[in-house]
């Protein structure tokens, strides 16, 4: 059994299907990129794995346990993390506070001890903010560490949103578009990025991009999409070759 | 014909009667909310001050009642365009709170200035239908409940031709759907809102000048945008149809709380069915289910 | 300016880290300590009740300012805290466990109403904690046999350990002794981790629920710790009234709550107290610059309203962030003196996302 597997899933709105009978696995390690025109379901796919929508049927496992029925909020503690297409930051706090929210599922003292700050709390927060300084230094945003999220440029956030999904300690890291929007230097540092998120920290990466260069730079496989079913999955020239993708971004 | 039945028809008419004035407030309020994303908390003091403002002029003035009338529902909708203008239009973009706080803000000045001018005392001023008794068969009617009939389904039918048939009311509906999209339309919408303020604003004047005979001229006619948003709530939040299914049935229902229930039901039953509605069964009678995506 | 210089994970987490913070907060405490012996008696019982309203102002802004929940009924937690707190006190309850079992029991009830909030947010939680309120109202107002109805009950005076606290002084004290102990244990919630999850839930809960916060949870804890501490103000507010009806906590009263976080500034406890001091004053103000006025506008009754409404008014349109954001402003153009900016705080335009149900 593979690492992680989406076996036969499908997703239903009414009557619209986002996601027909689709199947993939990913390998630890693995850079794994989804590409496919717009309104393919690849984000659905995303939605589905962190249960934001329910699947309607079907099964995704990670690391020999089933996740399909998890709760939303218990998915980050069999290690799986994302970021959002759009964005999804806490806009009224600081950088700082943002990544440590990334640290919310790690062992912490009751309520009492909260509202008292006793020493185990004291120990909490220090070991937390440790952390957080290494993700801090890793990406290069201490000079953001105490600025306000909402004062900050695009690409700077997407840094941020990139930060704070490591800073659940993931094994596994969805990304959501992470390129777009970026400028080809920061594309370039992001791809770099990725390489070290796989490389040093061991985590397997699941992306969804439509920037080819970055596809081709950082991913492995690649998985293509279109109206919520696999088209091909392979090596990037592969893919990118296959005349049933071509036919789908070109039309017929 | 059997009392129960007299009693539970004329229950029925009476319900209709006041849920229709709960249906208008109602309306004002979704209309106002669909075309420019603001709750407006202050619709019950429009309404009220409308209602004093009707008095000044009928018993202090001695204006007669229609020309009385017309004038305060011009006053009113100049009121509202002015609110607009000069106020909300300053926190267009703002997050919803800013909105449901300014609304407020508004409210708690317009009550002030009231209570100012005209001081704590409950007034009532005459109206040709006081007075007046229609039979229809073994019910009793007062008039002035078929006048307040009357005048809700005017309005309603008017309101709808206007939004059908007329190139601001289209507009007025593009822009409830995407005020941005309206907006490279070339629809002017902050001109829009403005507009739609004054018409709300009129519409709540009418709901006051009939709501003020049979209630009393008084600083808690405001509490009538507590039942307005319970019918919008039963009804489906943002629903127009819902919005005057809604307030006929809170109508109803306090008619008969009021009689089949214990002391008090009458007084709670709008808030309860508020909550209840809300918890069990957001969606309400017409309303569309509601989410947001990521 | 100033510069953090850290030395070590833990320095971070210093309330005070300044000679300058410990010379203000100290000179704070000393006048707050002396102010009794020094101020004239009517104005020691105002300070008390800002105390009070103080309490209630940082337990709504938990729940409004950090998790983003409107509430328009917390003059009902206030009231069943102090109608518990009364009725457990006649039974002979001492003064702590009363005032601890109407805050729990308070609690217990912002569970209750907190449990929509899973379902229901924004309006719609507006419209229900408003239709909550004045349901409550009316209940207490109907229930004779326990509350006295619209009549009220009187409300024993405060002892503890067999002093009396109904002095003037003795209930300063308490107040201000309470007020410390909230505040101080809200402060060390809101940096720590159930705090962040708030925040979290506030700007964004699809982001937050990925992070495994359990979002309906932290709204109904937010509820529950909100009305805990309402629960306690309420009880103050009791001995502050020494006499109970219903008309004491009329939506009125939520209103100037809620007044009162949202001109302090929302999302910060500092804030809540600074609001809580301009709205729990206004009144006192007006009453005092009344004989300025002409007669025929200060020998009328809605001048108080207009005046809330009109301050509201003001601050949602001109300044957003509240008195919190007045102050932040004030003290960077001080510490930059000659550089700074006019357009730091200026807003960026953005597009709103509609915020609409439909």
């Amino acid at each position: 059994m593979s690492y992680f597997s989406v076996d036969s899933v499908s997703l239903s709105f009414g009557g619209v299907r986002a996601i027909r009978d689709l199947s993939f696995d990913v390998a630890q390690g693995e850079v794994f990129a989804i590409i496919g025109p717009n309104g393919a379901g690849k984000t659905s796919v995303f939605n589905v794995i962190t249960r934001v929508f329910n699947a309607s049927s079907g099964r995704i496992s990670f690391d020999g346990k089933d996740i399909t029925h998890v709760p939303r909020h218990r998915i980050v503690d069999y290690g799986i993390a994302r970021t959002f297409q759009n964005i999804e930051l806490f806009e009224g706090a600081a950088v700082i506070d943002n990544l440590l929210l990334g640290r919310h599922r790690f062992p912490y003292g009751n309520l009492i001890s909260e509202i008292c700050w006793l020493p185990n709390i004291r120990r909490a927060e220090a070991e937390s903010r440790a952390r957080v300084e290494d993700i801090i230094d890793f990406l290069e945003l201490a000079p953001y560490r105490n600025s306000l999220v909402s004062a900050l440029p695009y690409g700077v956030r997407k840094v941020v949103e990139l930060a704070r999904a490591l800073a659940t300690q993931p094994k596994l890291l969805l990304l959501d578009e992470p390129a777009s929007g970026l400028n080809p230097e920061e594309a370039r540092d992001l791809a770099f990025w990725i390489d070290d998120i796989r490389s040093d920290l061991g985590v397997t990466v699941i992306m969804i991009e439509h920037d080819m260069s970055l596809v081709s730079q950082a991913a492995d496989r690649v998985m293509c999409m279109n109206a919520g079913q696999v088209l091909a999955i392979g090596a990037v020239d592969e893919v990118q070759s296959n005349p049933t993708v071509i036919s789908a971004y070109l039309g017929t | 014909m059997d009392a129960q039945v007299v009693q539970i028809l004329q229950l029925t008419l009476n319900g209709i009667s006041i849920g229709s004035i709960y249906a208008l407030v109602a309306l004002g309020i979704v209309l106002t909310y669909k075309a420019t994303e603001v709750l407006n908390f202050a619709y019950g003091d429009i309404l009220m001050m409308s209602a004093f403002i009707g008095w000044g002029l009928i018993v202090v003035a001695g204006i007669p009642f229609w020309p009385a009338a017309l004038i305060t529902i011009l006053i009113a909708a100049m009121l509202g365009y002015f609110l607009d203008r000069h106020v909300m239009r300053t926190i267009v973009g703002q997050p919803q709170f800013a909105g449901v706080m300014l609304t407020i803000a508004l409210a708690f000045m317009l009550r002030g200035l009231v209570s100012m001018g005209f001081g704590p005392t409950s007034r009532s001023y005459p109206t040709p239908w006081t007075g007046h008794i229609t039979h229809i068969g073994p019910i009793v009617v007062t008039d002035l409940n078929l006048v307040i009939l009357a005048a809700a389904l005017i309005v309603t039918a008017l309101l709808f031709l206007f939004l059908r048939y007329t190139q601001l009311g289209v507009a007025i509906q593009a822009s409830s759907q995407n005020q941005l999209a309206a907006y490279l339309c070339g629809i002017r919408v902050k001109r829009l809102n403005s507009f739609v303020w004054a018409l709300t604003a009129a519409m709540a004047a009418v709901a006051g000048l009939l709501l003020a005979p049979i209630a009393l001229v008084d600083i808690s006619l405001w509490f009538v945008v507590l039942k307005g948003l319970a019918a919008l709530v039963l009804g489906g939040f943002g629903s127009i149809p819902g919005a005057i299914l809604g307030g006929l049935l809170i109508g109803l229902i306090e008619q008969f709380a009021g009689v089949y229930l214990p002391d008090g039901a009458k007084e709670m039953s709008a808030q309860l069915v508020l909550i209840g509605v809300l918890i069990f069964w957001p969606r309400g009678l017409l309303g569309e289910a509601h989410g947001r995506r990521v | 300016m100033r510069f953090a210089y850290d030395t070590s994970y833990s320095d971070a987490q210093q309330l005070l880290r300044y000679r300058s913070q410990w010379i203000c907060y100290g000179a704070l405490a000393i006048a707050l300590i002396v102010a009794p012996w020094l101020l004239p008696a009517y104005y020691v019982g105002e300070l008390s009740y800002l105390f009070i309203v103080s309490i209630a102002s940082l337990a709504l802004m938990v729940l409004t300012g950090f998790t983003g929940q409107v509430s328009l009924g917390h003059a009902a937690f206030m009231a069943i805290g102090a109608y518990t707190h009364t009725l457990l006190l006649d039974q002979g309850i001492g003064f702590i466990p009363s005032i601890l079992g109407a805050a729990t029991l308070t609690g217990f009830v912002g569970f209750i109403i907190g449990l929509p909030a899973i379902r229901v947010s924004g309006l719609y939680l507006a419209m229900v904690t408003l239709a909550y309120a004045m349901l409550t109202e009316q209940i207490i107002g109907r229930w004779k046999d326990v509350t006295g109805g619209f009549t009220g009950i009187p409300v024993s005076p405060p002892s503890l350990f067999g002093y009396d606290l109904s002095s003037l002084k003795g209930f300063y004290f308490l107040c201000l002794v309470i007020l410390v102990a909230v505040l101080l244990g809200l402060i060390n919630l809101m940096r720590g981790r159930t705090g962040r999850a708030f925040i979290g839930v506030r700007d964004s809960e699809a982001a937050a629920a990925t992070l495994g916060i359990w979002v309906g949870g932290y709204k109904v804890l937010a509820f529950v710790i909100s009305a805990f501490v309402t629960g306690i103000a309420g009880a103050l507010l009791a001995h502050h009234l020494q006499f109970l009806t219903p008309d004491g906590f009329s939506v009125m009263l939520s209103m100037e709550l809620v007044l009162m976080v949202v001109i302090g500034g929302l999302g910060s406890l500092r804030g809540a107290i600074f609001g809580a001091i301009l709205i729990g004053m206004l009144p006192t103000l007006i009453s005092k610059i009344k004989p300025l006025l002409p007669t025929s506008i200060s020998s009328q009754f809605g001048l108080e309203t207009f005046v809330f409404g009109l301050i509201l008014a003001l601050f949602v349109m001109f300044e957003p962030n509240g008195l919190n954001g007045r102050w932040l402003k004030l003290k960077i153009l001080f510490e930059n003196f000659p550089l700074y900016r006019r357009n730091t705080f200026r807003r960026g335009k953005t597009y709103m996302h509609s915020e609409r149900y439909r």
